[in-house]
């Protein structure tokens, strides 16, 4: 990092800290997002730089602050995994059609081959399906210049632009030339009234969607006669059209092809790429996850070849791409596998886990560190679904199963994860209660320890650990109507919270337990944040 | 077609400095003017399972990854990592494994990932004072001294 800072011509980046120097250069008023592997570092580099950079509760409030900061003229930055543009797809596809003054780059960071993720989706399809302009480096110094052209195209067309980077983009590291692309400078920040832009009500939308539709095409004629896309001239045999990390495979494992590196993959340049298939005897298209470009060519009447099937599932690399230019479908040799992760010794999570299998619970878990405990020695949890789905989840099982089964469903969920979706759960919870009542077990372990400690609004301290307004998760349970709400260090005395949980569990009312205890390797942190704020309030 | 890269992974525990190693040998890669890529995946990782980095360093590098069976070396932490990894290994290719350290003469064991970086330089190019600098970058002064005791008593193996 230190060298991040020194350097002003070259530097060994990840794409996530080249997006954040992009974003400093670019002059980014704000930068907001939920921290998720593998977006987490860009934030958090954007404020080690000096960027103003804050964790919101979740990804759609995120994006609505960006949608804020781009209406008051400035230029806004929103980070997030890829299923946080699910959670953050409602402003998305809407904001989509509105006229923005500033700049509103959206980061999807995907995760093929689910290094740390519950799905795999491809969201290259939120582009085309919310008729968003969308970007894709290959490497950092591609991630540092596509930030800004997504501000320079965000402000020239007024648009929402999405940065879609994938895992080996956002961690790799590669080296990264600063101050390779000008843009304008920033507006600065104002308002003017401008109702039929603004309000989406459906006189007003009407025309919007109009608008929309016509900016994009307006986008592509660009992308199809200038654009973001580099030719790589070679045998007239062979043309690969491919985009993102995908490239640097084919580079390697095709070094005679004829290339054609998509850097806007929507709206896509259909006439280039037409051009190109044209020029060579075969054309393949090599892309990682969904069979996204080969779909659009095909469409457009387009002779291109695809992958097999096999090779949507996980990432590509080298020999996966000298295995589909070989159109082999043989079974690939699969690696011995490694040591699993496992909840660190002493993790406070892991007596819960213990009572909770002692007590034959139906575990409704969530995502986080505590996700572990669906693996041995536990084996206490039932179901993951996305953030936040404990909570429901739950109270679905305890209304459709038998009585004397659906007074074991417990749902667990964790500090961070409660705040970013749990608390709609919970009002869900007191509103239709179901019969036996319910037990909500809320780990607050005090960080958001899976993508590296950061902080919540239930810790009571910003993106860079300065005190601020907390969320009191006891005081929100109690001020919804729950009358059963305890709060427990499980770890000292585990033979308390088995009793506590087991009085819960016959009561056929609602309970919230929080069981409260630092994480091991965010406590050292933690104490010492506090110890800071205690000494500037004396 | 420029000659072709180097290839190094390296593999370890979680905590074990796998990650640390890697941004060692990137950064001397790097400040010696060559082209350099590095790549791992975070995330559960991190919770004490299995880690490796890739490093790859040369005139040109286009993929971060060393492709399985092509890595020129392989520096291995934990024993019990050898086997999982063997195979990214090319024929020929070389076992860099922490046997060959001697624990007790380390001054701080947590150093063993610099001392394995210190038998690796000996089959490197580049100039121990570059492995010097880097090492002082990448790590905290208070450890500089440990640390560099390690890389000697790895590279003068």
């Amino acid at each position: 990092m230190q060298s991040l800072q020194q350097q002003d011509v070259s530097a060994l980046l990840s794409g996530d800290e080249a997006v954040a120097m992009a974003a400093l250069d670019a002059g980014v008023k704000l930068g907001t997002g939920y921290p998720g592997t593998p977006s987490t570092e860009i934030l958090e580099t954007f404020a080690t730089l000096g960027g103003h950079a804050q964790w919101a509760p979740n990804e759609k409030v995120a994006l609505e602050v960006g949608v804020g900061v781009a209406f008051a003229g400035a230029r806004a930055l929103v980070t997030m995994k890829h299923v946080g543009l699910n959670v953050a797809a409602d402003p998305l596809f809407t904001v989509a059609q509105i006229r923005l003054d500033g700049a509103l780059v959206i980061v999807s960071a995907d995760d093929p081959g689910m290094a740390s993720s519950q799905n795999e989706q491809d969201n290259r399809r939120y582009a085309l399906a919310a008729c968003v302009p969308m970007l894709e480096p290959s490497d950092s110094q591609e991630a540092y210049e596509f930030m800004l052209r997504a501000i320079e195209i965000s402000e020239r067309w007024q648009v929402p632009v999405l940065l879609r980077m994938t895992t080996r983009v956002c961690h790799s590291k590669t080296i990264v030339r600063r101050g390779t692309v000008q843009i304008p400078v920033p507006h600065t920040p104002h308002f003017e009234h401008d109702f039929p832009s603004r309000v989406m009500i459906p006189a007003y939308a009407k025309p919007a969607h109009r608008r929309m539709r016509k900016n994009i095409a307006d986008i592509a004629a660009w992308n199809d006669a200038e654009g973001l896309n580099q030719l790589i001239p070679g045998s007239s045999s062979l043309g690969i059209i491919t985009s993102g990390a995908a490239f640097q495979y084919v580079r390697e494992a095709a070094p005679e092809a004829s290339v054609l590196k998509l850097g806007v993959t929507y709206p896509l340049p259909l006439e280039k790429m037409r051009a190109f298939a044209d020029s060579v005897d075969l054309c393949v298209v090599i892309e990682e996850g969904d069979p996204y470009l080969v779909e659009a060519a095909r469409t457009a009447g387009i002779a291109v070849e695809g992958k097999q099937e096999m090779y949507r599932f996980g990432e590509l690399n080298v020999p996966r791409v000298r295995r589909i230019l070989n159109d082999d479908a043989t079974p690939e040799a699969k690696p011995l596998p490694g040591k699993p992760p496992a909840l660190c010794p002493g993790c406070p999570h892991r007596s819960v886990y213990n009572i909770l299998k002692e007590l034959n619970c139906i575990v409704a878990g969530d995502i986080g560190c505590y996700s572990l405990g669906v693996l041995p020695p536990f084996e206490a949890m039932d179901s993951l679904v996305c953030m936040g789905a404990a909570i429901g989840v739950g109270l679905g099982l305890r209304h459709s199963l038998p009585p004397e089964e659906a007074k074991r469903v417990v749902s667990v969920i964790g500090d961070s994860t409660f705040v970013h979706s749990g608390i709609t759960g919970l009002v869900e919870m007191v509103y239709n209660p179901p019969p036996t009542g319910h037990v909500l077990v809320i780990l607050d372990n005090g960080t958001t320890a899976m993508t590296g400690m950061q902080e919540h609004p239930g810790t009571g301290r910003t993106l860079d650990h300065a005190k601020t307004g907390k969320v009191i998760f006891e005081d929100l349970a109690r001020s919804m109507g729950i009358k059963n709400v305890h709060v427990i260090d499980p770890a000292p005395a585990p033979e308390k919270f088995q009793q506590l949980i087991q009085d819960c569990l016959e009561l056929p009312e609602l309970s919230v337990v929080i069981a409260r205890r630092d994480c091991l390797l965010a406590a050292r942190s933690i104490r010492e944040f506090e110890r800071c704020h205690e000494q500037q309030t004396d | 077609m420029s000659s072709k890269p180097t290839n190094v992974v390296i593999a370890g525990l979680g905590g074990q400095g796998v990650i640390k190693a890697s941004d060692i040998l990137a950064d001397v890669a790097f400040s010696s003017g060559v082209d350099v890529k590095k790549s791992e995946l975070h995330g559960m990782s991190q919770r004490g399972g299995s880690v490796s980095s890739d490093v790859r360093f040369g005139e040109r590098v286009f993929s971060p990854m060393v492709a399985e069976g092509e890595a020129d070396f392989l520096m291995v932490i934990a024993p019990d990592q050898i086997v999982v990894n063997q195979s990214a290994l090319r024929p020929g290719g070389v076992l860099i494994d922490p046997s060959r350290i001697d624990e007790s003469a380390l001054s701080n064991k947590k150093s063993i990932n610099v001392a394995l970086l210190g038998v690796l330089s000996r089959h490197l190019q580049f100039p121990v004072e570059a492995w010097i600098a880097a090492l002082q970058r990448n790590l905290p002064e208070k450890l500089h001294e440990a640390n560099l005791q390690s890389f000697h008593l790895g590279r003068d193996l």
